[in-house]
């Protein structure tokens, strides 16, 4: 009886340990909210093409920053990029997958996409509650031709802590000095006014309800929710329309190579570049335990960026330029195994 | 004699399953308060007592007070239980007192059934219907009647956008509507039939009745119904979120203006608070939460003694 149990028991041990070698090329990472749809949708079809399984947590962006650093996923992913130094002690290799960009939504019954013209100064006053009425001067001067209402300006931004927040408050510090110095940026921030929404869907049903509202939301949203949109002063002193060539001309004026991709896109300097954009990050380890693993979410990410500008076009989001797809596969040789060789050879 | 034993052997293994299920909610606690201070010390070394009052909350700044949270769960919770408090009174006298035997028990269905509704479902019904109904129609008339009045006024001034302190505390309200109203309903239902019935022999009116009679002899119960609801109405999430405008910078008193609850802080950015001390201060709020429950909850234990007391004197 106990000698039958024991052999039961190895055998289940067995079959487990086959189950486990069958599944080493299935990856898994964590992370980020917004670039979920499109790691779930390139994990599908990678499984279809392939057979290899990747699994993916939409945690949070700190989660992912959590994660990778306790090893437990072989990717972490961030919206928030990481700054040289601190890949450096965490020992962290870094690179974009996708680019978004973002709207400023606003309810103004009669007045079109289009029809309102914002500087980066002027938002920023907005949203430090020193503009406070859709006729205000500074408003009007840069919109002539806009029959502007005589109504309060309800800010809506986001509640939650969000990679969004962090793009957004990081054009407002970068175009004004003041919220630079009163507010900051971060993925949460302490708002000096506004209404907080839930979610990119929690800010769009703010502004959607509210007259007066203007709110700062993913573009696809804005396009999906047929929300009018502000255009923006970028830094080049154009005002470009938002869309995937815009954003794909911010990620191409940026120097990546000088800053271990710690790039934010906003008021990027090309003359079409949209001023709020950004790309979502993915974090390995540097020195990799398991290198099998390794390769195997290396290979996804270059399948990806072969295979997968398509599928991220249908989800709205913008696959990264030929020429930055070129650098961070250069940036894939700092990743190594224990020995020090590179984990990604290339093929 | 075999049998006997068995039993003793029985007993003491019952004695010992039961009693270790005790300790084992008591080490529950104990883990939950030590891994919170455990996750929350490094705001507690940094900012110390100061953070119970600091109104700031400035994460790029690494600057963090629990005020506005503090001050935002108690002010929806309270709205929530001065409007739900004498609602479901009402609900549960009609039903125990008042209502045909026939509707009795559809009724009492329906308003278990409201409280088996998850609160997601509240907040975007809160969001969606219910915050521009209420702005269109409900704040400006409050703003026109007890706005007006002096010191009251100060809670209904300034625009109502439909979110804020005050929605927030009103669905709340119609969370916790049906904890309470079921609770009392049975509590009253377990009042002797004698002694209603004594007094409503001598002429007492239904009224009189409940007043001087159910009440008082159901008290500890309905205050258990009142102190279930205010558990749920301070914990409650996600409702909350939807509907409390999330702003962490205090604007006023007025019932109007957004504000912020620890709980909704804490869903909103538990997920992307990056910086240790984002994080632990954001536990150090979790903290605080189970600190105002335990504290309501003695409160309401002392009430209760208190109450036992006065009895005791009176007769």
């Amino acid at each position: 009886m106990l000698i039958r149990t024991l052999r039961n028991a190895r055998i289940t041990a067995v079959s487990l340990l086959a189950i486990a070698s069958a599944s080493a090329a299935d990856i898994t990472g964590a992370g980020a909210t917004f670039p979920a749809p499109i790691y779930g949708k390139w994990a599908e079809a990678y499984q279809k093409a392939t057979g290899n399984k990747m699994n993916y947590q939409s945690i949070g962006s700190g989660g992912g920053i959590k994660q990778i650093n306790a090893k437990t996923v072989d990717f972490g992913a961030s919206d928030m990029p990481l700054k040289p130094e601190e890949l450096e002690k965490q020992g962290l290799v870094q690179f974009p997958t996708v680019i978004g960009g973002e709207v400023l939504a606003y309810n103004l019954p009669g007045i079109k996409t289009g029809d309102i013209r914002l500087t980066g100064a002027v938002l920023a006053d907005i949203y430090l509650g020193k503009i406070v009425k859709w006729n205000d001067k500074a408003i009007a001067d840069l919109n002539p031709k806009t029959q502007l209402p005589d109504q309060p300006i309800a800010v809506v931004r986001r509640a939650d802590g969000s990679g969004t927040t962090f793009i957004f408050t990081n054009y407002l510090s970068k175009v004004s000095p003041e919220w630079k110095q009163k507010v900051g940026e971060g993925t949460a921030v302490q708002w000096p006014v506004g209404l907080g929404g839930k979610g990119n869907e929690g800010v769009s049903a703010f502004v959607q309800r509210l007259p007066g509202s203007i709110g700062y939301i993913e573009f696809a949203y804005a396009k999906q929710n047929k929300l009018t949109y502000a255009l923006l002063q970028n830094a080049a002193g154009n005002y470009p329309v938002p869309s995937d060539t815009t954003f794909q001309a911010a990620a191409a004026g940026a120097d990546w190579n000088k800053s271990a991709f710690y790039e934010i896109l906003t008021n990027a300097p090309g003359k079409d570049a949209w001023p709020i954009s950004g790309a979502t990050f993915i974090l390995m380890q540097k020195l990799q335990d398991k290198p099998v693993q390794g390769l195997e979410a290396l290979k996804f990410f270059d399948w990806a960026y072969k295979n997968g500008a398509k599928m991220a076009d249908e989800l709205d989001y913008v696959a990264l330029p030929e020429s930055v797809i070129k650098l961070i596969h250069a940036a894939w040789v700092n990743i190594k195994d224990t020995s020090g060789k590179p984990v990604w050879t290339g093929k | 004699m075999n049998s006997t034993r068995n039993s003793v052997l029985g007993d003491w293994v019952f004695l010992n399953l039961t009693r270790s299920a005790a300790i084992f909610v008591l080490l529950m606690l104990a883990g939950t308060i030590a891994s919170l201070v455990y996750g929350a010390w490094p705001a507690i070394a940094r900012f110390g007592i100061g953070f119970l009052w600091s109104g700031e909350w400035n994460p790029p700044a690494e600057r963090f007070g629990a005020l506005i949270p503090i001050y935002g769960t108690l002010a929806t919770s309270l709205v929530a239980l001065v409007i739900a408090v004498p609602v479901s009174f009402g609900i549960a006298l009609f039903l125990t007192e008042m209502a045909p035997v026939w509707l009795k028990r559809p009724l009492g269905i329906a308003i278990e059934l409201l409280a088996g509704i998850p609160s997601i479902v509240y907040g975007m019904w809160g969001l969606l219907v219910f915050a521009p109904v209420f702005s269109k129609y409900a704040q400006p008339l409050l703003a026109n009647t007890l706005g007006k009045l002096p010191v009251i006024g100060e809670l209904f001034s300034g625009p109502g956008l439909g979110i804020g302190i005050l929605s927030a505390g009103v669905v709340l309200a119609i969370m916790t509507i049906p904890f309470i109203a079921s609770v009392m309903r049975d509590v009253f239902d377990v009042t002797p039939a004698m002694l209603k019935e004594s007094a409503y022999g001598v002429g007492a009116t239904t009224w009189e009745v409940v007043w001087n009679v159910v009440l008082p002899y159901t008290k500890v119960g309905v205050i258990g119904g009142v102190m279930l609801g205010l558990g749920r109405a301070l914990g409650e999430t996600m409702a909350v979120t939807f509907l409390i405008g999330n702003m962490n910078v205090f604007g006023g008193f007025s019932l109007f203006l957004p504000g912020n609850s620890i709980a909704s802080a804490l869903a909103n950015e538990f997920a992307e608070a990056e910086s240790a001390i984002y994080t632990a201060s954001l536990i150090e709020l979790g903290l605080i939460l189970f600190f105002i429950t335990f504290i309501v909850l003695s409160l309401s234990k002392l009430l209760l003694m208190q109450l036992s007391r006065q009895e005791g004197m009176t007769t």
